[in-house]
C-alpha cells in the first residue's frame, strides 16, 4: 500500500502494466506534440512576439514619445493627444500611473512597430475586445509589430495591478480604413 | 534511542506514534485552518466586489482584501498544512521519532510570527501590493520581514522532515524503501527547499530596498527569481496533494498503486522538471528569448506534466483495482458507483482529482502554451486557472485528508457527520463554478486583480461584453457556495477536535482494509482498469479539444510578429 513500504524489496524490476505503458506512450508523445506545436507556430502561425526589446531609460523614452506626438498629432480628444502616425513607421506608447499615452490611430491593414515602456511601476497591455495581452516594464522598450485587421475603436485595460488608481488606466486605439 | 521519547500505538493503523511529532503535526493543522478562515473570508469578499450587481468593497478596501486572500490562503494556510503532511508522511508512516522537535517548534513559531506579521502589514493597508508584490511597488518592510520569517521558518520544517527520514534508516523503523506517501513528501519537501532559497534570494534584497539600503531592484530579475518561488511553491502542493490521493486510496480502500516504479517516477519528473514553470509568468515579456520560453514553459517537453497525468491514471486505476477485487466487478464503473461516497475523506479525494485534472490541469497546459498566453496573460483567466488546481485540487485534498486526521491525530470523533458529508460536494461545486467562471470572463478579456470593469470613474472606458457581467454574477454565486463548503469544513473541524468524543487510547478508529494485490512478479501486466481507462481517455480528448480550439482563438486575433 501507499502508506507502507513496498512489500516487494525490489520494486523498481517489477514490469509495467501493458495499460499503463500505453498511457505513458500516449501521454509523452502528446506532449512532444505540444512542444512542437509552439516551434511550428514560429513558423507558421501569424501571432508571435517578436523578443526585439531595449534596456531604456524613462526620460529617453518619454522624449522619443513627445516627439512623435509633436509630428503627428491629428486631434485632441478629453486632454490626450489622437496620433497618426504614417503606415509602416514607429509607434510609442507611454504606460504611467495612470494612463496610456498618447491615442494612437491606425490604418487597417498596415503594419506598425508599437514600442511600449512604462515611466514608473509595472502595467499591462491589454488590447481589447481583440485579447492581446503583453507585460509592459519600466526600464525596458518592447516593440511588437501589429497589424490591425479590422476598423474600429479598441480600448487598452491596463492588467498589472499598479496601485489604487489601477481601474481607471484605460487607452485607446483607433483602426481606421 | 532517546530515553524521554514517548510513543503510542496507534489502535487503527499499528503505528507507533511519537508524541512530540503528533503535537506538532497538531499545531500546524490548527494554524492552517485558522489562517484559511481568514483567507476564505478575503477570498468571499473579494468575489462579491466583482460581482457587478453587489460591489461590495470600495477599491482601496478590495486591493487590500486581495493582497491578504492571496497571502493566506494562497501561502499560509497550504504550507502550515504541507509542514503537517511532512511531519505525518515522516515520523508518523515511518514509526519514527522526529528529528529535533524542538527545531520544529522554533520553525513553526517563526512560520507563525511571519504570517502574523505580513497580515498586519497588509492590514495596516499601505502594503496592498498584491501576494506577487512586483517591485517598484513598493510595501512597509515589514510586509517582506514577515514573508521572510515565514520562509525561513518552514525551511527548518523541511530539514526536520529530512532528518527524520534519516533517523527513520539509521534506526531501522521500517523494511525496504520508504512508503509512496512518504515518497510524495520527500518530492514536496526537495521542491520546498528550491522554492524557498528562491523567494529567500529575491525577497532579502527587496527587503533591503523597502529599508532604502539598496537603490533599485531590476523589475524582470525579480519577475523571474519571484516566481521561481511563486510557482514552484504550487508545485509543492501538486506534490503534497498527490501524495494525499495515494493515501486516502490507501487508508480507505486499501488501493495500491499498480506499479511502484512508475508511480514514484512521476514524483521523479517533479522534481527534476516542475522548477522551470517561472517561465509561465514571462511569456509575454520585454527581452527574454522565444527558445528559452518554449523550453521552459514546457517543463523540457513536458516531461511534469507527463508526471501528473501518470498520477491521473495510477490513482483511480489502483483504486478500481482494490474494489474491483473486493467484488464490483459489474461493467465499466461498478467499481466507482460503490465506491464510499458518503465518507468526505473519500468523496473529497475524488472529486480534487477530477477537479485537479480537467480544469486546473488543462487549463494551465494551454495557458502556458507560448503563443496561446498572449491572449490569457493576467486575465481573470490565470486565476480561473490556479483556483482549479490551488483549491479545487490541493484545498479539497487537504480538507478531505483532515477528515482522517481528526481521529487518528488528535483523537476525536468527527461532529456533526451529515454536514461533513456534504461539505466537499458544496465546496468542490463552489470552486469549478468560481475556476469555469473565472477562466469565462478572462476568455472574454476581463482583467485580474481589477476592481471595476465598468470603469465608472475612468476618463475613457471600455465596455466588456454582457456575457462578461454574467460570468462575474455566476462567479460570485459559486463563491458563496464555495464559502459555505469552506465555513462547514472549518465548523465540522473547530467543534470535533474542541468537543468531539474523545477517542479512546485503544479504541479502534477505521478499519484499515487489506492491501490489494497487484505487482507481484508476472501479474502486474495482467491487471484490469477498463473504467479508469475510460475516464482517462475522456480527459485525454477533452484536453486535445480544448488546447486546439484555443490556437483557433489565437489564430483570430490581430497578427504579431
Amino acid at each position: 500500500m501507499a502508506i507502507t513500504p513496498p512489500t516487494e524489496r525490489i520494486w523498481w524490476n517489477l514490469p509495467i502494466a501493458k495499460v499503463e505503458l500505453a498511457w505513458i506512450i500516449i501521454a509523452f508523445v502528446w506532449g512532444l506534440i505540444m512542444f512542437f506545436m509552439m516551434v511550428y507556430w514560429h513558423g507558421a502561425g501569424e501571432q508571435n512576439l517578436s523578443n526585439e526589446a531595449y534596456r531604456i531609460t524613462p526620460e529617453q523614452f518619454a522624449a522619443k514619445t513627445n516627439a512623435m506626438v509633436e509630428q503627428y498629432t491629428v486631434r485632441d480628444e478629453s486632454g490626450y493627444a489622437v496620433v497618426h502616425p504614417p503606415a509602416g513607421s514607429d509607434v510609442y506608447l507611454i504606460a504611467r500611473l495612470w494612463q496610456w499615452w498618447p491615442i494612437i490611430e491606425m490604418e487597417k491593414g498596415q503594419s506598425y512597430r508599437v514600442h511600449l515602456s512604462s515611466m514608473d511601476w509595472q502595467h499591462g497591455f491589454s488590447l481589447q475586445p481583440i485579447n492581446v495581452n503583453l507585460s509592459v516594464h519600466p526600464g525596458y522598450e518592447m516593440v511588437v509589430t501589429m497589424t490591425p485587421d479590422a476598423t474600429g475603436e479598441f480600448g487598452i485595460v491596463c492588467n498589472e495591478f499598479c496601485g489604487i488608481g489601477h481601474h481607471l488606466m484605460v487607452g485607446k486605439i483607433y483602426v481606421v480604413e | 534511542m532517546n530515553a524521554t521519547t514517548i510513543f503510542r500505538t496507534c489502535p487503527s493503523t499499528g503505528l507507533k506514534v511519537h508524541s512530540s511529532a503528533e503535537k506538532l503535526i497538531k499545531a500546524h493543522a490548527v494554524a492552517a485552518v485558522v489562517f484559511l478562515a481568514v483567507g476564505g473570508l478575503f477570498g468571499l469578499l473579494v468575489a462579491l466586489t466583482r460581482w457587478p450587481t453587489i460591489h461590495l468593497l470600495p477599491a482601496d478596501w478590495f486591493y487590500l482584501v486581495l493582497t491578504g486572500h492571496g497571502l493566506d490562503v494562497l501561502l499560509v494556510w497550504i504550507i502550515f498544512f504541507e509542514m503537517a503532511v511532512l511531519y505525518f508522511a515522516s515520523a508518523v508512516l515511518l514509526n519514527c521519532r522526529l528529528a529535533t522537535p524542538l527545531a520544529a517548534w522554533i520553525g513553526f513559531w517563526m512560520m507563525l510570527i511571519g504570517a502574523a506579521m505580513t497580515n498586519v502589514a497588509v492590514l495596516q493597508g499601505d502594503s496592498s501590493v498584491m501576494f506577487t508584490s512586483y517591485v517598484p511597488m513598493k510595501a512597509a518592510p515589514h510586509f517582506y520581514l514577515g514573508l521572510l520569517l515565514f520562509a525561513v521558518g518552514a525551511l527548518i520544517g523541511c530539514f526536520v522532515f529530512f532528518g527524520t527520514l534519516v533517523i527513520a534508516k539509521e534506526e531501522k523503523t521500517y523494511e525496504g524503501s520508504i512508503p509512496l506517501v512518504t515518497f510524495g513528501a520527500l518530492t514536496a519537501a526537495i521542491i520546498a527547499v528550491f522554492t524557498i532559497a528562491s523567494g529567500a534570494i529575491i525577497l532579502l534584497p527587496t527587503f533591503l530596498w523597502s529599508v532604502g539600503l539598496i537603490s533599485n531592484i531590476d523589475t524582470l530579475t525579480y519577475k523571474t527569481v519571484w516566481w521561481a518561488m511563486g510557482h514552484s511553491s504550487q508545485q509543492i502542493n501538486v506534490s503534497a496533494h498527490v501524495a494525499i490521493w495515494y493515501l486516502i486510496a490507501a487508508m480507505l480502500l486499501g488501493a495500491r498503486t499498480i506499479s511502484e516504479k512508475v508511480s514514484r517516477m512521476a514524483f521523479l519528473m517533479y522534481i527534476l522538471f516542475l522548477q522551470l514553470a517561472s517561465a509561465h509568468h514571462l511569456l509575454v515579456e520585454p527581452g527574454i528569448s522565444s527558445e528559452w520560453k518554449i523550453f521552459n514553459t514546457s517543463y523540457a517537453m513536458y516531461l511534469a506534466v507527463l508526471g501528473s497525468m501518470v498520477h491521473g491514471m495510477t490513482i483511480p486505476g489502483s483504486i478500481e483495482n482494490a474494489q474491483r477485487q473486493r467484488g464490483f466487478n459489474n461493467g465499466l464503473f461498478q467499481w466507482l458507483r460503490k465506491a464510499p461516497w458518503g465518507n468526505p475523506a473519500f468523496a473529497g479525494m475524488f472529486i480534487s482529482l477530477i477537479l485537479f485534472g480537467f480544469l486546473g490541469g488543462i487549463s494551465g497546459v494551454v495557458m502556458g502554451t507560448e503563443q496561446l498566453n498572449l491572449i490569457m496573460h493576467n486575465t481573470l483567466y490565470v486565476p480561473g486557472h490556479f483556483h482549479g488546481t490551488v483549491v479545487a485540487g490541493t484545498t479539497l485534498a487537504f480538507m478531505a485528508v483532515t477528515y482522517l486526521l481528526v481521529p487518528l491525530i488528535f483523537r476525536r470523533e468527527i461532529m456533526f457527520k451529515k454536514l461533513a458529508q456534504i461539505q466537499p460536494y458544496l465546496f468542490g461545486l463552489g470552486v469549478a463554478g468560481i475556476s469555469v467562471f473565472m477562466m469565462g470572463a478572462g476568455t472574454l478579456g476581463v482583467s485580474r486583480r481589477h476592481w471595476d470593469i465598468t470603469f465608472a470613474d475612468a476618463i475613457m472606458g471600455f465596455d466588456y461584453p454582457a456575457t462578461a457581467y454574467l460570468m462575474l454574477a455566476a462567479n460570485g454565486i459559486s463563491a458563496v457556495l464555495a464559502s459555505l463548503g469552506g465555513i462547514i469544513y472549518v465548523f465540522v473541524v473547530v467543534s470535533s477536535v474542541f468537543f468531539g468524543r474523545k477517542i479512546g487510547a485503544n479504541e479502534k478508529v477505521m478499519d484499515i482494509p487489506a492491501p490489494a494485490a497487484v505487482s507481484h512478479y508476472g501479474s502486474a501486466t495482467k491487471i484490469s482498469i477498463p473504467g479508469t481507462a475510460v475516464l482517462v481517455a475522456v480527459f485525454f480528448i477533452s484536453f486535445v479539444l480544448y488546447y486546439f480550439v484555443n490556437w483557433k482563438y489565437l489564430s483570430d486575433v490581430w497578427p504579431l510578429r
